[in-house]
């Protein structure tokens, strides 16, 4: 009688921990979301981060040029012409830069925009500082408005000294539906 | 190993019911493992009707018999069934039949519980079957379903698919907690782990595996879910979310997923070439740390399957390294097998040559594993058919066929006959020949451009596909050979003595054949 | 012992290595060498492991056969009673342990002059969607979209098959040779994948963000290559094909490209003053209906149930116009349905929706003119 009583005893304390460990998988499992982004933003992986730098840069590196293209894309179902003025640029590391994106709405709708960018080389991404960006913000636009949005930013001077090109990838997204009434109405 | 055991052959405390309730609510070890064997090899062969279906049209250029998006539904569900249906419960229902006899336990340490982990697999199997049959059809997303092809261009058929899953995986995860409870607290006096069998080390060691990555699996098919039905952006870049990282998520899963479904057949090898051998294994502590540094390792290569997301190099050289290290433990295991047959006096009856094909063909399906995990090489082989060729060499001359060689191994353990010596022969040598003529072309097909998941393909492609699917439909004929063996084995037979293979050791083998319905009532003494 | 260890490594290798061929010629058996230096270190990387896995193997499966034959029982064999040996696993752990070392290098090496992609000569921009792709020449800021060219006819097994079957296209990419290429690569709507064996190039096309690859061909030709991410239905019908010219053929092919590209211009400005009739736009329209509209709607306008919505009897084939319009050209947020203003002329797109609204039944008697089509498009 005791042997059996101990014997479900040892079984239920087991059962608890591995029941446990299935929890705490369940919520890795979630967890390696945010887990990913922070990885992309400490090692570039993906070209996806965003630096944001609150303060344009002092410090110039005047000995190398980097070139900096710029390419859009559009997504399906979203039916504005999105276009970046200047397709690549020469930049010193460190130097401010103001590059403009043009963005028409050819419809009868109002519709919201989102940017996502996407660098290539991905590592990239961590050299690029970002003062000001279209990309911060859903744009919104009437319908046959247009646009030129801005980008503000700077290459850090301790970009590695491999990197010579970079591609700056923005691509847009209609967001429309997934913006709420009022809060349509305040970006308008 | 010797043992005491009283005689516990009476079966006064059996009163199962009669007919369908008796297996509907059996607790018996015996009975449930039964019960998954047979529903598995029921999955099998409705999986390996999707894969005729997939070789059909692929027999010749030109699309013939099928759709492409019903081809894609083809390939997706055979996938899904031949690894949820077909190899998982099939090892489970070995765990449950041999796990208690083999440690001296009188049952599963959850019994009820281990009733509902089999039930609950019927009904998952039904809903994905029927989701086949609704308007848009069911998931042809590939069993991988990577996003947004699963979720934003996926039919709706999806939320099925996702609620399937989910079953599935609760049933296995339940399946582990019992193996875990039972080997770690039941395990008779004097069996300390390192007396304990390898299957019995291997099963341990798989359910640590589903214990971790089952639950990582039902937060990926979750976060499908809510992408496709409730507006979450996970895997869509619009919201700020990431394709990419699905395959990560995926991946954490799969890839201890594909370890889960071999790590088993290492134990059912370990079980039979040393019989056969008339020889103990050798190295067995050997095999126990490198099952055990194979599980851990399996946990930091996920991203092998990634190399073409666009990962950084640091990234790639650290999955490529770890991949690599991966075929040490595997390859001492090989080694270990075939030090237990040198020297040894060896016969071969049906299971030991199951046993022997798969050292020489899971090693072929290493091999390929080992090319694969080379980043610059696999560019070139990356969702091509040499992937499928690989995995298809674990997978089916290697788990399936261990599965094989077990099912004749214990069968005269479990139905108290002997099988049909003369027709598991024929099974074996059609199986073997015409699964190689099957699945070794495609290394070729894969390195000569052609990709996977395809219903159509260029002309050079053709001879070997037409040869693959001769191979395919003479498999699939052979299997019938083994369904007959089998229900002709449970019907009678020579009578099988306690012990019907003269090298055999362990504590199944020294009970009675058939195994009596209540076994170690009272527990024996190891030595 | 080790004779048969080295004739069947000998014959394994001269039997793979023999059935290469040429460069660019494809291989039955073997990956291919392929046509750039990247190609070339891909292959003899693939040769080298291959050839060590076949030398273990040998050796592995020699020493079981020699058992098989040599201990069994009906030989005579007694069983030998040793089970383990701490000295035997060491070695067997360590030497592996050394090969593996051996097959990392040259793999280490060629990774990374796989990855570095600066000093390019010329950049395109790549874009997977279903079931295409689209080239954008960077530097010159045209593209153009590039379709599978096999008839239905050949797929459906009612007429023979061509050479190229499944691998040709209306408008291959065109690059010279020699010169650096670098690739972006991005995809629309779900993950498909850019692969040209002959390069050794193979990069998913990711939605919304983009990867980097490039190759430097070292021989003119033309390389066929397919899409190799699982992508929806017609994932095994969207190649690649990659023309490569001489620098000059180059030069002289993107002069009129470029010279196309004004004159199409020009064409859309004729034809927004011009009128479409009726049998024209039914004309152009069903030949633009079956080649870009019938892989998902069908050509008899029915759908897939449950996956691609019917155009014949169907509300907005049969409703109002502007919304007709607006769903063709701008596609439809949340669903497969792509906008088509950049992918078709503002004359295509006033055909194909005339076609749609007046075939298989729908006689709406609507004539969409090109006027009514372009304040929406480009």
């Amino acid at each position: 009688m005791t042997e059996k009583t101990s014997l479900a005893q040892k079984n239920k304390r087991l059962i608890v921990r591995l029941f446990s460990i299935i929890g705490v998988m369940f919520c890795f499992g979630f967890a390696l979301v945010p887990l990913y982004d922070v990885f992309c933003e400490v090692t570039g992986l993906n070209g996806r981060n965003v630096v944001r730098s609150e303060a344009p840069s002092t410090l110039i590196d005047t000995s190398r040029t980097v070139r900096i293209e710029f390419t859009t894309s559009v997504s399906p179902g979203m039916p504005w012409h999105f276009k970046p003025v200047t397709k690549a640029i020469d930049v010193h590391p460190g130097e401010n830069k103001v590059v403009k994106f043009s963005a028409f709405n050819p419809t009868k709708h109002k519709i919201i925009g989102q940017a996502i960018p996407s660098v290539s080389p991905g590592l990239a991404s961590l050299y690029l500082n970002k003062t000001e960006c279209f990309c911060f913000n859903q744009q919104p636009l009437n319908a046959g408005e247009n646009v030129e949005m801005g980008l503000v930013f700077f290459i850090s001077p301790d970009l590695p000294e491999h990197i010579k090109t970079m591609t700056l990838s923005y691509t847009l997204f209609n967001v429309s539906d997934s913006v709420s009434p009022p809060e349509i109405a305040a970006l308008f | 190993m010797n043992t005491t055991t009283t005689a516990d052959s009476h079966e006064h405390h059996d009163h199962k019911p009669k007919g369908i309730m008796r297996w509907v609510l059996t607790t018996n070890h015996k009975d449930i493992g039964s019960l998954y064997l047979m529903f598995s090899f029921l999955m099998f062969i409705i999986g390996g009707a999707m894969a005729m279906v997939i070789r059909a049209e692929l027999y010749q250029p030109g699309l013939q018999i099928v759709e492409p998006n019903f081809f894609n539904q083809m390939t997706t569900v055979h996938g899904l069934i031949m690894v949820f249906g077909a190899v998982m419960p099939a090892f489970t229902g070995l765990a449950n039949w041999l796990i208690p006899m083999m440690i001296g336990a009188p049952d599963m340490a959850l019994p009820r519980m281990n009733n509902w982990s089999f039930w609950i697999l019927p009904m998952a199997f039904t809903i994905l079957l029927s989701s086949l049959f609704m308007e848009g059809g069911g998931p042809n997303f590939g069993w991988t379903f990577y996003a947004p092809l699963s979720t934003t261009y996926a039919p709706d058929s999806t939320a099925l698919f996702v609620f399937a899953i989910h079953i599935m995986g609760i049933s296995s995860i339940l399946g582990a907690i019992n193996v875990v409870v039972t080997i770690i607290n039941m395990r008779a006096p004097g069996m300390t782990y390192m007396k304990m069998p390898l299957f019995v080390w291997t099963w341990l060691i798989t359910a640590f595996l589903l214990i971790a990555v089952m639950p990582v699996l039902a937060a990926t098919v979750t976060m499908v879910l809510t992408d496709k039905y409730f507006g979450t952006s996970f895997f869509a870049a619009a919201g700020g979310g990431d394709p990419v990282l699905f395959q990560h998520i995926f991946w954490f899963f799969g890839h201890p997923e594909v370890y889960i479904m071999i790590l088993p057949s290492f134990g059912i090898i370990s079980a039979i070439v040393p019989t056969f051998s008339r020889k103990k294994l050798f190295g067995y502590s050997s095999m126990v740390y490198a099952t055990s540094s194979i599980a851990l390792l399996s946990f930091l290569v996920w991203a092998h399957h990634m190399f073409t997301t666009g990962m950084p190099v640091a990234a790639e050289l650290f999955f490529m390294y770890c991949t690599m290290l991966i075929s040490v433990p595997t390859g001492v295991k090989v080694f270990n097998w075939v030090a237990t047959m040198w020297r040894g006096s060896l016969t071969f009856e049906t299971p030991m040559l199951f046993a022997i094909a798969f050292i020489v063909l899971f090693t072929i399906g290493g091999f390929s594993g080992l090319m694969l995990a080379i980043t610059p090489a696999d560019f070139q082989y990356h969702d091509t058919y040499f992937v499928v060729a690989h995995f298809h060499y674990v997978l089916v001359t290697g788990a399936i066929f261990s599965i094989m060689a077990a099912a004749y191994y214990w069968l005269p353990k479990w139905t108290g006959y002997m099988y049909d010596e003369k027709l598991g022969k024929l099974h074996f040598w059609t199986s073997v020949i015409s699964v190689n003529v099957l699945f070794f072309p495609m290394h070729f097909l894969g390195l000569a451009g052609m990709p996977r998941r395809v219903p159509d393909y260029a002309l050079q492609f053709a001879d070997f596909n037409q040869l693959v699917s001769i191979g395919g439909f003479a498999f699939g004929l052979s299997q019938l050979i083994f369904l007959v063996v089998v229900i002709k084995c449970a019907r009678g037979g020579d009578k099988a003595p306690a012990k019907p293979w003269e090298g055999a050791e362990g504590l199944e083998w020294d009970m009675p054949s058939p195994a009596p319905y209540h076994s170690h009532t009272t527990p024996p003494r190891v030595k | 012992m080790r004779k048969i260890i080295m004739i069947s490594a000998a014959t394994s290798t001269v039997v793979l290595s023999g059935s290469a061929k040429s460069n660019s010629e494809s291989s039955p058996i073997n990956l291919t060498q392929g046509v750039t230096d990247i190609s070339q270190s891909v292959y003899d990387l693939h040769m080298i492991i291959l050839t060590i896995c076949a030398i273990i193997g040998v050796v592995v499966f020699g020493a079981m056969f020699y058992a098989i034959v040599n201990h069994r029982k009906s030989k005579g064999a007694q069983a030998a009673q040793f089970h383990e040996s701490t000295k035997v696993e060491i070695i067997w752990t360590v030497i592996p342990f050394f090969i593996l070392i051996g097959m990392a290098i040259p793999a280490t090496t060629t990774l990374i002059e796989m990855e570095d992609d600066s000093a390019s000569d010329i950049t395109i921009k790549i874009t997977g969607s279903q079931w295409k792709w689209h080239y954008e020449y960077f530097d010159h800021d045209f593209g153009f979209f590039s379709l599978l060219t096999t008839p239905q006819d050949q797929i459906q097994n009612k007429s023979e098959k061509g050479e190229n079957y499944l691998l040709e296209v209306d408008r291959p990419l065109v690059i010279p040779v020699n010169k650096k290429i670098r690739f972006l690569i991005t995809a629309d709507d779900v993950i498909h994948s850019w692969w040209v064996p002959a390069f050794a190039v193979k990069q998913d096309a990711n939605p919304g963000f983009i990867n980097g690859a490039w190759t430097k061909v070292n021989e003119p030709g033309i390389y066929r290559g397919q899409c190799a991410e699982l992508c929806g239905k017609d994932h095994g019908f969207m190649p690649i094909v990659v023309k490569v010219l001489s620098e000059a053929d180059y030069d002289v092919w993107l002069a009129d490209q470029l010279k196309d590209v004004e004159k199409a211009k020009q064409d859309e400005q004729q034809a927004l003053a011009s009128t479409l009739t009726m049998a024209e736009s039914m004309t152009l329209g069903e030949q633009v209906y079956v080649a870009r509209c019938a892989m998902c709607h069908q050509v008899g306008g029915e759908g897939i149930a449950g996956a691609f919505p019917k155009i014949k009897g169907s509300p907005i084939a049969l409703g109002d116009i502007a919304a007709h319009i607006d769903v063709v050209v701008n596609g439809k947020p949340g669903t497969a349905m792509q906008a088509f203003a950049n992918q078709l002329t503002a004359k295509e797109l006033a055909a194909v929706i005339t076609y749609e609204r007046n075939a298989w039944g729908n006689d709406t008697g609507d004539v969409v003119q090109v006027s009514d089509v372009k304040p929406e498009a480009k």
